[in-house]
C-alpha cells in the first residue's frame, strides 16, 4: 500500500518559489507597466484570484489522499502559507493602491459593503491559522485542538469565493465555478471511505 | 445657463492624430520590438478611417485618454465580460450594411442608414468625461451628432415622453450572446426621457479620436450621455422607439435595486455594493490618485435643471 515515492521527491520549500511565481509575474507586470490601461485592478483581482486558487489546492490535499491515494500532506503547510501571502498582497494592494489609505473610506467599506466585510472576515480568520502553522504550535495546542482550529479554513475558502461572487456585476462564470469547486471539495469530506485507510501523518 | 462660457479649444490646441501616432511609434521603438509587438492592434477589421468634424464648445479641456486606452479597456458584454474581451472579439462583427429603425410615436417612421448619418449631418468632436458605474473614468474624444437633430427628422408625436434604444442581437458575430446561460437578457436595451435625449450634450457617436468608431466601442453608432453612468450609453444601436411609458433598461431589469432608470452620476448615492464618492481615472498608472466624483459627472451646470424637484436618491 506504499505510495510511489516520486510524488514527494520535491522538497517542501520549493512550494514557495513555484506557487509565488504568478505573484512575481503580476508584480513585475505592474512595475514594467504591461498590465494594460488599468494595472491596479489587474494586480488586485489577480492576487485575489490566485489566493483562491492556492486555497483550493490546499483543500484538495485530503480528497487526493483519500480518493487517489496520493499523500501530498507534506506540502500542505507551505500551500496554506502561500495562500496567506497572496491574501496579504491582495489586501495591501486594496488598502494602499486602491483606497490609498483613506481609512474613513476603508472603514465605511468594511461596515457597509458585504463583499468587503466578508473578505476582511476571511483575512482575520486566516491570521491565527498562519500564526499556528508550525510544529511548536501543534505541540502547544495539542493535535486535536490544532485540527479543530484549522478547520476554519473551510469557512475562509467559502467566504473567499462569496467575496468574489458579491463583487461582480451580473453572473459571470468564474466566481460561480470557484464556489462550486470549494463546495465540492468540502462535500467530499463527508463521504466516508468504505475501507479505512490509515496513513501515518 | 447665463454667464457661463464654455471653453472652446482652438483647433491649433488639439494634437493632430498623426503627431500622436508618431510619438507612439517613437516610444514603441525606444522600448524595443518586444513591446511594440505586444501592443494590441485595436479594431482589427475596422478600417482606420478619418472623419471630418468640427470642434464643439461642449468639449472638456481635460487631456483625453490615449487611443489605446479607449479601445482596449471596454465593457461590452456582447463580446465577453472581461475588459479586454471586446478588443479581442469585436472584429467579428460586421457593421455594414447598418440602419437604425425608428418607430413608435412618430409621424415619420423609418430608418436611418449609417451612410446618411455620416454624410447628411455635421459631425462634431465632443471631448467628454465618461464615468463608469464601476467607479473608474476616462476622457474620450467622441465624434458625433446631436441626438436632437436626428430626433427632429421623425416628427415626434406630442404624447411621446421617452426614447427607447436597442443593441443588435447577432450571436454568430457576438460571442457573448452565444453562451448557454446568457449573462444579460438580449437585446441590450436602454432609454432616456425625451428631454434628456434632446439635451445638447446627448449625441449619437460614430467615431472617436477623429476616426470611425472601433467595433469594441460600439460601432457603427452608439449613444453618449456624459452625465450618466457609462452603461446608459448603449452601443451598436439598431432600434429607436418613441414611447409614452418609461422603457425598460437592461441593467435595471437585471438588478433594479442597483441600477435605476436615470443612473445619473451622483457621488452622494452609493451603489449598494460600493461607494460612488470617488473614481479612478484610467491611464494614470498604478499610483494615480483617486479623484472626487462630481455631481452629474461635472455637467450639472448644463443638466441639473432637467431634474428640478426630483428626489435623486429615489430616482437614482
Amino acid at each position: 500500500m506504499a505510495q510511489s515515492r516520486y510524488w514527494t521527491l520535491m522538497p517542501e520549500w520549493l512550494v514557495y518559489p513555484i506557487a509565488l511565481l504568478p505573484a512575481a509575474h503580476l508584480l513585475w507586470g505592474a512595475v514594467s507597466n504591461t498590465l494594460g490601461p488599468d494595472p491596479l485592478k489587474v494586480l488586485e483581482n489577480g492576487l485575489g484570484e490566485w489566493a483562491l486558487r492556492v486555497l483550493i489546492a490546499g483543500l484538495a490535499i485530503t480528497p487526493i489522499m483519500r480518493f487517489l491515494r496520493i499523500n501530498l500532506i507534506k506540502y500542505r503547510r507551505a500551500i496554506g502559507l502561500v495562500a496567506f501571502i497572496y491574501v496579504i498582497l491582495h489586501l495591501s494592494v486594496y488598502l494602499v493602491l486602491d483606497k490609498q489609505l483613506d481609512w474613513a473610506a476603508i472603514g465605511a467599506d468594511i461596515v457597509k459593503r458585504p463583499y468587503i466585510t466578508i473578505g476582511m472576515a476571511a483575512f482575520v480568520m486566516l491570521v491565527p491559522l498562519a500564526a499556528t502553522s508550525n510544529k511548536w504550535s501543534v505541540r502547544k495546542l495539542g493535535s486535536a485542538a490544532w485540527r479543530r482550529l484549522h478547520r476554519l479554513v473551510y469557512v475562509i475558502a467559502v467566504f473567499g469565493a462569496i467575496h468574489y461572487l458579491l463583487l461582480v456585476k451580473a453572473w459571470p462564470p468564474e466566481p460561480i465555478i470557484y464556489l462550486l469547486i470549494i463546495v465540492a471539495l468540502l462535500a467530499v469530506r463527508l463521504v466516508r471511505p468504505q475501507r479505512r485507510l490509515r496513513t501515518a501523518s | 445657463m447665463s454667464g457661463y462660457k464654455y471653453p472652446i479649444p482652438r483647433s491649433s490646441e488639439i494634437t493632430p492624430r498623426a503627431a500622436i501616432l508618431d510619438r507612439r511609434r517613437f516610444i514603441a521603438g525606444m522600448s524595443g520590438l518586444a513591446l511594440a509587438a505586444a501592443v494590441p492592434t485595436p479594431g482589427k477589421s475596422a478600417t482606420r478611417e478619418k472623419l471630418d468634424a468640427i470642434a464643439s464648445p461642449l468639449s472638456t479641456d481635460e487631456e483625453p485618454n490615449s487611443y489605446d486606452d479607449v479601445t482596449s479597456y471596454n465593457n461590452y458584454y456582447e463580446f465577453g465580460t472581461g475588459k479586454s474581451d471586446p478588443a479581442k472579439h469585436a472584429h467579428e462583427l460586421t457593421t455594414r450594411p447598418w440602419a437604425i429603425k425608428v418607430g413608435g410615436l412618430v409621424n415619420n417612421p423609418g430608418e436611418i442608414g449609417i451612410e446618411d448619418l455620416l454624410s447628411a449631418y455635421t459631425l462634431e468632436d465632443r471631448i467628454y468625461r465618461l464615468r463608469c458605474v464601476e467607479a473608474w473614468s476616462m476622457v474620450i474624444p467622441w465624434v458625433g451628432i446631436p441626438l436632437a437633430d436626428i430626433i427632429d427628422k421623425f416628427d415626434v408625436q406630442g404624447s411621446a415622453k421617452y426614447l427607447a434604444f436597442e443593441t443588435l442581437v447577432r450571436p454568430e458575430e457576438m460571442r457573448g450572446q452565444r453562451s448557454t446561460f446568457p449573462i444579460l437578457p438580449w437585446p441590450y436595451a436602454e432609454g432616456l426621457r425625451l428631454d434628456e435625449a434632446r439635451h445638447p450634450l446627448s449625441i449619437l457617436a460614430v467615431g472617436l479620436h477623429g476616426e470611425v468608431m472601433p467595433n469594441q466601442n460600439g460601432a457603427p453608432v452608439r449613444l453618449v450621455v456624459p452625465w450618466k453612468y457609462g452603461f446608459k450609453s448603449i452601443k451598436s444601436i439598431v432600434s429607436m422607439r418613441f414611447t409614452e411609458e418609461e422603457p425598460t433598461s437592461t441593467w435595471n431589469v437585471q438588478n433594479p435595486r442597483e441600477y435605476g432608470f436615470y443612473s445619473n452620476v451622483n457621488p452622494n448615492v452609493d451603489h449598494p455594493r460600493w461607494s460612488q464618492a470617488t473614481e479612478r481615472r484610467i491611464g494614470g498608472g498604478l499610483f494615480a490618485k483617486r479623484i472626487e466624483t462630481q455631481m452629474f459627472n461635472g455637467y450639472g451646470e448644463q443638466v441639473a435643471s432637467l431634474y428640478d424637484g426630483m428626489d435623486l436618491t429615489k430616482f437614482y
